[in-house]
């Protein structure tokens, strides 16, 4: 190890210097919080764990199984109805799926969205299925990632935070 | 009495607190000094090459992330900017100025993330690291404003950015762009009086100006060495050109003057940020490009100043919607090359802090 020669101050001061710095960290106002008794809050954009799909405006385009890389939407649709197709399946790997938003930006009826929630372990692959059932029923909590305004009537969340909220 | 010795071999890793991820240093040593070390890489290696050459153009923004994911828009800059070149598309210019935002932030939460790491190497226990996350933790506040999340940003798009910047965001980033220098100044504060810092740090793990250039090393270990290369400066991309800033440069090539260039990059980087917020435009961040985009046949190269280096991408299309191939120049695989020059002659302390001087993410050597 190279011995550097700065003897003209006392040696030693420089760590106490780091010393003081913790120190002062000790009235800093904390910057951690108690997960998961206490939350923050979610930005508006955020791009959740989950897909949020509604059924009455989907068309069965599949435009968004197209787009989706990971192939993680399966989508199954029969004859024309009209200008749409009927969806008979629509299924969602959420384990495969990394969350990365293009199949919203690609829904061209703006059927599809991502979700604010984020916490969704499960103790089986299969569980992290989404069926149509299940995407129908769900709770749906769309973000406002890629939409501004989601769905007229759907609460986003309340206050977008800033990093002074955060902290 | 003749003792009779013969050197031994040491693995550093793959599983050890200091690699910073899977890495492995196969090292030779004569009693505590090291006479040979050969790394080890490839332990993280997902085909992200390969992977790119079945998805369409867009869908490989999302593999980018994944590269060196301290710094996600970097990564994504390079790619659409190869594409971009490939395709013949302009980015608006509010899009421009939002990615030079988004660089430069990646790159103060990158270096953070060094500095903090560099001084947990050299036995500073998380508390350091944590001053500094405390920092990046704003930065990726910023981001998750912007584009939905922290890590894997996935926010630039060929042609723009895939969402305009929210209302909050430029009044979060003014804010920041205030205090981070007084804790760029708290943090250098720890270290360039830290006698023990000092002596561990200076003088050690040199790495000469000539032996850099011929390795190919880039970013702040090329700048350390003392020799003044930025791609912003030497090949200005999105609007560098229109900004003012300085490249600090290193003398003596050792660690402690690549963790200097850091710190002083860090203060250059908030100072475009404050001119880019200034200068920011109004209008169109997206161009209009087709959603399976067909570049013509044909090659390009993009490549940007990423936090860790020169960082490019080199993608070749066949006129289909799929690159033909797909080739990442990583910086930290190419800087991580200068290792073996720099410990050898040092002891096996000395090489765990020459090792986090260099800030190598492990996810953008192995990709
Ligand atoms: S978010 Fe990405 S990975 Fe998930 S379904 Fe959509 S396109 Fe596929
Ligand atoms: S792209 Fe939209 S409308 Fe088309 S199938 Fe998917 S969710 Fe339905």
């Amino acid at each position: 190890m190279a011995q550097n020669g700065e003897g003209s101050r006392g040696f030693g001061l420089g760590i106490l210097k780091g010393f003081a710095l913790t120190a002062v960290h000790l009235f800093r106002r904390r910057f951690t919080i108690l997960y998961p008794e206490k939350r923050l809050p979610v930005p508006r954009r955020i791009r959740g764990t989950e897909l949020v799909w509604y059924v009455d405006r989907c068309t069965g385009c599949a435009t968004c199984a197209k787009t989706c890389h990971q192939g993680v939407i399966k989508i199954v649709t029969s004859g024309p109805e009209g200008n749409r197709f009927h969806v008979d399946k629509f299924e969602v790997d959420t384990g495969y799926c990394i969350f990365c938003g293009l199949c919203v930006e690609a829904c061209p009826f703006d059927a599809i969205f991502m979700s604010t929630e984020y916490e969704r372990g499960k103790y089986r692959r299969e569980d992290l299925v989404m069926s149509k059932e299940m995407l129908m029923a769900a709770d749906k909590h769309p973000s406002a990632y890629y939409h501004p305004q989601p769905v007229p009537g759907v609460a986003l969340p309340e206050k977008v935070p800033s990093i002074e909220e955060t902290w | 009495m003749a003792i009779k010795t013969e050197p031994f071999v040491v693995n550093v890793g793959p599983q050890h607190p200091s690699t910073h991820g899977v890495f492995r240093m196969r090292m030779v040593m004569d009693g505590e000094t090291i006479v040979d070390m050969e790394p080890v890489f490839g332990y993280l290696h997902r085909g992200v090459e390969k992977i790119g050459e079945t998805r369409t153009y867009t869908g490989c923004i999302p593999l980018t992330d994944r590269m060196d994911y301290l710094s996600a828009p970097a990564n994504n800059l390079a790619y659409v900017m190869a594409v971009e070149k490939l395709a013949g598309v302009k980015a608006p210019e509010r899009a421009q100025y939002i990615r030079v935002i988004m660089g430069e932030l990646a790159r103060l939460a990158s270096h953070s993330m060094a500095v903090g790491s560099f001084l947990n190497d050299l036995g500073a226990m998380a508390t350091p690291l944590v001053y500094m996350w405390r920092e990046r933790e704003k930065i990726l506040d910023l981001l998750e404003m912007t584009c939905g999340q922290r890590l894997t940003s996935n926010y630039m798009r060929v042609g723009g950015v895939s969402q305009d910047l929210p209302e909050e965001f430029t009044p979060a980033v003014k804010k920041f762009v205030v205090e981070m220098p007084r804790f760029i100044d708290e943090y250098d504060q720890l270290i360039k009086d830290n006698e023990i810092v000092l002596a561990r740090t200076k003088g050690v793990g040199v790495l000469s100006k000539e032996m850099a250039v011929s390795i190919g090393a880039s970013g702040p270990v090329l700048r350390g060495s003392g020799v003044k290369w930025d791609i912003r400066k030497s090949d200005p991309y999105a609007v560098y050109d229109r900004m003012q800033f300085d490249i600090p440069t290193g003398t003596a090539g050792d660690c402690y003057d690549r963790y200097r260039v850091r710190v002083e990059e860090m203060r250059q980087s908030v100072r475009i940020l404050e001119q880019a917020l200034a200068q920011l435009p109004q209008g169109e961040v997206r161009a209009k490009v087709p959603q399976r985009l067909r570049p013509p046949a044909g090659a390009a190269y993009g490549h940007i100043e990423g936090p860790k280096g020169e960082l490019g991408f080199y993608v070749v299309s066949d006129g289909s919607v799929a690159p033909y191939r797909f080739h990442i120049r990583a910086p930290s695989l190419i800087n991580l090359s200068a290792l073996r020059e720099m410990v050898i002659g040092w002891k096996i302390a000395d090489a765990i802090v020459t090792f986090g001087s260099i800030d190598i993410c492990l996810g953008e050597v192995d990709r």
